[in-house]
């Protein structure tokens, strides 16, 4: 479903990304674990088509992504954000916010496609005209993933979407997402710092280090403990360390 | 006892009344680490800082107990405090970005400190400053003192942030999320430094965040706070043993690698706890 | 807002639509500024002054140019409730007339600048590159001109008049809307919304109408309203150096001028123009400072 082959990514002088690649089938989920720094969240920044300066090849669905994206792109290929206090225009009703996409890409039956959208992501039709500043954090993080579906993508890229929330929360986000999963079928492309979260979710992970995809091991094999690169024993091991309760 | 609280209650004015953030919470803690864990709106940042007396001029406090080393934190002068605050007891914040002064250089911030505390010359802070850093484990201390804070990493300033904080020697180390902005190996670094500091100087450290395995695996003791109230106290080593659904339900929904679960149970939320 | 049920309405935590929210949004705001009692003096006094101004055929009690020459430099009497100017006129009722053109004249500038300073601002600070650099440039060049300089050197190429002052007026009050604009805009322009409409596929002319103008709204609502002040005392300025209204037009700086000979013995008549000038001024000040207070983004 999505190909990354040598990506490189530059910002000025500093090669945020050098020459990362990666594949995940349709249906399937891919995480990417690193440490701030190592370019995880510009790797999906570049696929999602918010930042054209790239290299590499990368392709979606067989069709070769450009630095431009057609719109058809923006409908197949949607993002969710980690700040769910950011990723929500303060002054729009979550109604607001949902009809948007509904409306760039001229699709109709727009009071349907929002109520049904709440109700996949299990939020309260009480919600639907209040503002961001109204919501909690999880109830925001909802919202945002319904307006990441409001276009039936076909793709989610996920920028460490339960970092800012609560332990709680992020366990009912996680369930919502992988709920969604199965009944949509969507492919995931998920970073985050945090390594079970990632192993929870995907069966396939890439480790990055310094702009570099150091390693890729499934979820299986990190969890037994069969990792090869150092950093990832590293991350592992502090990972572990923290559940010996 | 280093700190004593009981039944401390904390209320704030809202548009719909007075919020009751904080209720009846009680805390001991001696020479020894007690973590604080709960989610944001929990309480747990105010009520450390209302040992501190940092909270907003709206807020009203009560308590039956409510004292730093004996003094009743209450009834003290406004002089009374501020012998306390960053001189007995400190306080660290969760993102060096925003605690530290942009425009001084992190070694004339720890300078500063010390010698809030210590009459001495230029001199002698700046060389304070450099044994502080480097009990902070930095390993260039000259060059991270004359830089400032953006530009160093988040790791490097939280350490800047301790060594501000432990220059006038205090009692008490507050340390509210201070690994929360951190990665994961930076963190681990951080909280090591903090237990390792904290039990050669024998201080108390109250650690607050919303991790319970992390704040577990460092601290003695954690308390739970849930809505305002302290829902359980158990020693660091006896999270298995928690009673309190809410603690349970906590442990229970982290993904963990040991134990992978197909869907994270989610945590149904009694309004009994709200009682 | 009569009735529990109305505020109830407004108050209520789970709208049924986008109006009831809106709605609730703005009393919500509205409650706001009414605590504040600086502000709610301010906005009284401005009310009060717009009302009498487009009253003021009602309210007046003679005609604003009818001269009485043997009555001239009258104290204020029950047949003249503030006294009669150099000519005889009633000054109370060419203090109204007066406000009519004066504030005529401000709200004609905030008309004309404010959308175009929006619209800049909003362009340079979302487009960036060559866009920003030459619209800065332009607002610079604006910038730089003094404005009672520009005001005086435009009238004396036109003929003098309302019209040419507010136009002087106009080019000089534009740029700080701008710049404000602009530096709300790159703050608004790498947020995550931002990004997540521009993951839509919408076109940069939509995000900058729909999604970036609405939040400079609020800075600009209280910048306009500062503004109106120094604008008032632009306009009297102007008209104090007979640059502006013409006589016989009851203006207020023009009403200034022409009477500041008599300032030592029938001191009322300089000085009333005078005084309502500062009120004006004032009401607008403390309006725009009560209306930072709620709508500025930072505090909120």
């Amino acid at each position: 479903m999505i190909s990354v082959q040598d990506l490189r990514v530059k910002f000025g002088p500093v090669e945020a990304v050098r020459g990362v690649t990666f594949a995940v089938g349709e249906g399937s989920s891919f995480g990417i674990v690193g440490e701030s720094g190592s370019g995880k969240s510009t790797v999906l920044r570049a696929l999602s088509g918010l930042n054209p300066d790239w290299t590499g090849r990368m392709t979606i669905a067989g069709t070769a992504l450009t630095p431009k994206r057609s719109r058809d792109f923006f409908r197949r290929v949607q993002m969710v954000f980690q700040d769910p206090y950011g990723s929500l225009h303060p002054r729009q009703t979550v109604d607001r916010a949902l009809s948007e996409p509904l409306l760039v890409h001229g699709m109709s039956d727009i009071d349907r496609r929002i109520r049904q959208a709440l109700s996949e992501v299990a939020l309260p039709a009480a919600a639907r005209f209040r503002y961001p500043h109204q919501l909690s954090g999880g109830q925001r993080q909802r919202v945002a993933i319904a307006r990441a579906l409001m276009s039936e993508p076909e793709v989610l890229l996920l920028d460490e979407p339960t970092s800012a929330l609560d332990v709680s929360v992020q366990a009912e986000v996680l369930n919502l997402l992988a709920d969604l999963q199965d009944r949509r079928k969507l492919t995931y492309v998920m970073v985050s710092h945090n390594l079970a979260v990632i192993a929870h979710l995907c069966p396939m992970i890439g480790v990055m280090q310094a702009g570099e995809m150091v390693e890729m091991i499934s979820a299986e094999d990190l969890r037994a403990g069969r990792t090869q690169h150092p950093h990832t024993t590293d991350l592992r091991r502090l990972s572990a360390e923290l559940e010996e309760a | 006892m280093l700190v004593e609280i009981q039944n401390l209650n904390i209320m704030f004015p809202s548009q719909h009344g007075l919020s009751h953030a904080v209720r009846g919470v009680s805390i001991t803690l001696g020479q020894e680490k007690l973590g604080i864990v709960g989610e944001s709106g929990s309480g747990k940042s105010i009520s450390a800082r209302a040992i501190l007396r940092l909270l907003p001029p709206a807020a009203r406090v009560t308590a039956d107990t409510l004292r730093f080393d004996g003094i009743d934190i209450l009834s003290a002068t406004e002089r009374q405090m501020r012998a306390i605050r960053g001189r007995r007891a400190g306080l660290i914040l969760q993102d060096p970005k925003y605690s530290l002064n942009p425009i001084m250089t992190a070694g004339a911030q720890i300078a500063e400190a010390w010698r809030n505390q210590t009459k001495g010359s230029k001199k002698a802070a700046r060389e304070a400053a450099l044994d502080l850093l480097a009990q902070v484990q930095i390993r260039d201390p000259k060059r991270v003192a004359d830089a400032y804070p953006h530009e160093l990493s988040g790791g490097m300033g939280q350490r800047v942030m301790i060594a501000m904080m432990l220059a006038p020697d205090p009692e008490l180390l507050i340390a509210d999320e201070p690994t929360s902005a951190l990665d994961a190996t930076v963190q681990a670094e951080i909280l090591r430094l903090l237990e390792d500091l904290v039990s050669r100087r024998g201080m108390g450290l109250i650690l607050i965040s919303h991790d319970l395995p992390l704040v577990s695996h460092f601290c003695d003791r954690v308390a739970v706070m849930y809505a305002g109230r302290v829902v359980e106290e158990l020693g660091a080593g006896e999270l298995l043993q928690a009673k309190h659904p809410y603690t349970r339900g906590l442990l229970e929904c982290l993904p963990t690698l040991s134990h992978p679960k197909l869907r994270l149970p989610v945590m149904a939320r009694d309004p009994a706890w709200l009682a | 807002m009569s009735g529990v049920t109305d505020r109830a309405w407004l108050l209520s935590d789970a709208p049924a639509s986008r109006a009831q929210a809106a709605w609730g949004r703005r009393y919500r705001l509205w409650c706001d500024f009414r605590a504040n009692p600086l502000a709610m003096s301010g906005l009284i006094i401005a009310l009060l002054l717009i009302l009498a101004a487009a009253f003021a055929p009602l309210l007046a009690t003679h005609d604003p140019s009818t001269q009485d020459l043997v009555n001239r430099l009258g104290t204020p009497s029950p047949a003249h409730w503030l006294g009669t100017d150099e000519l005889g006129r009633d000054v109370y009722s060419r203090l109204l007339y007066g406000g009519r053109v004066t504030l005529g004249m401000v709200l004609a500038v905030v008309i004309l600048v404010a959308p175009l300073g929006l619209a800049v601002g909003c362009i340079a600070g979302y487009f960036g590159g060559w866009a920003d650099r030459l619209l800065m440039r332009a607002t610079d060049i604006f910038l730089a001109f003094p404005r009672l300089i520009l005001a005086l050197a435009f009238v004396a190429a036109i003929k003098p008049g309302v019209s040419s002052a507010v136009f002087a007026i106009a080019l000089t009050a534009w740029p700080p809307y701008a710049r404000l604009a602009r530096a709300e805009t790159l703050t608004i322009r790498n947020a995550d919304f931002i990004a997540a409409v521009r993951l839509t596929g919408a076109s940069p002319w939509r995000i900058v109408l729909r999604h970036v103008a609405p939040l400079c709204l609020g800075s600009l609502i209280v910048r306009v309203t500062l503004d109106m002040s120094s604008i008032i005392l632009t306009a009297a300025a102007l008209g104090f150096l007979g640059m502006g209204a013409q006589p016989p037009s009851p203006e207020w700086g023009a009403m200034i001028a022409s009477a500041r000979r008599f300032f030592l013995e029938q001191w009322w008549v300089p000085l009333i123009p005078g005084i309502a000038i500062f009120i004006a001024s004032l009401a607008f000040n403390l309006l725009g400072d009560g209306l930072r207070d709620v709508l500025d983004p930072k505090q909120r």
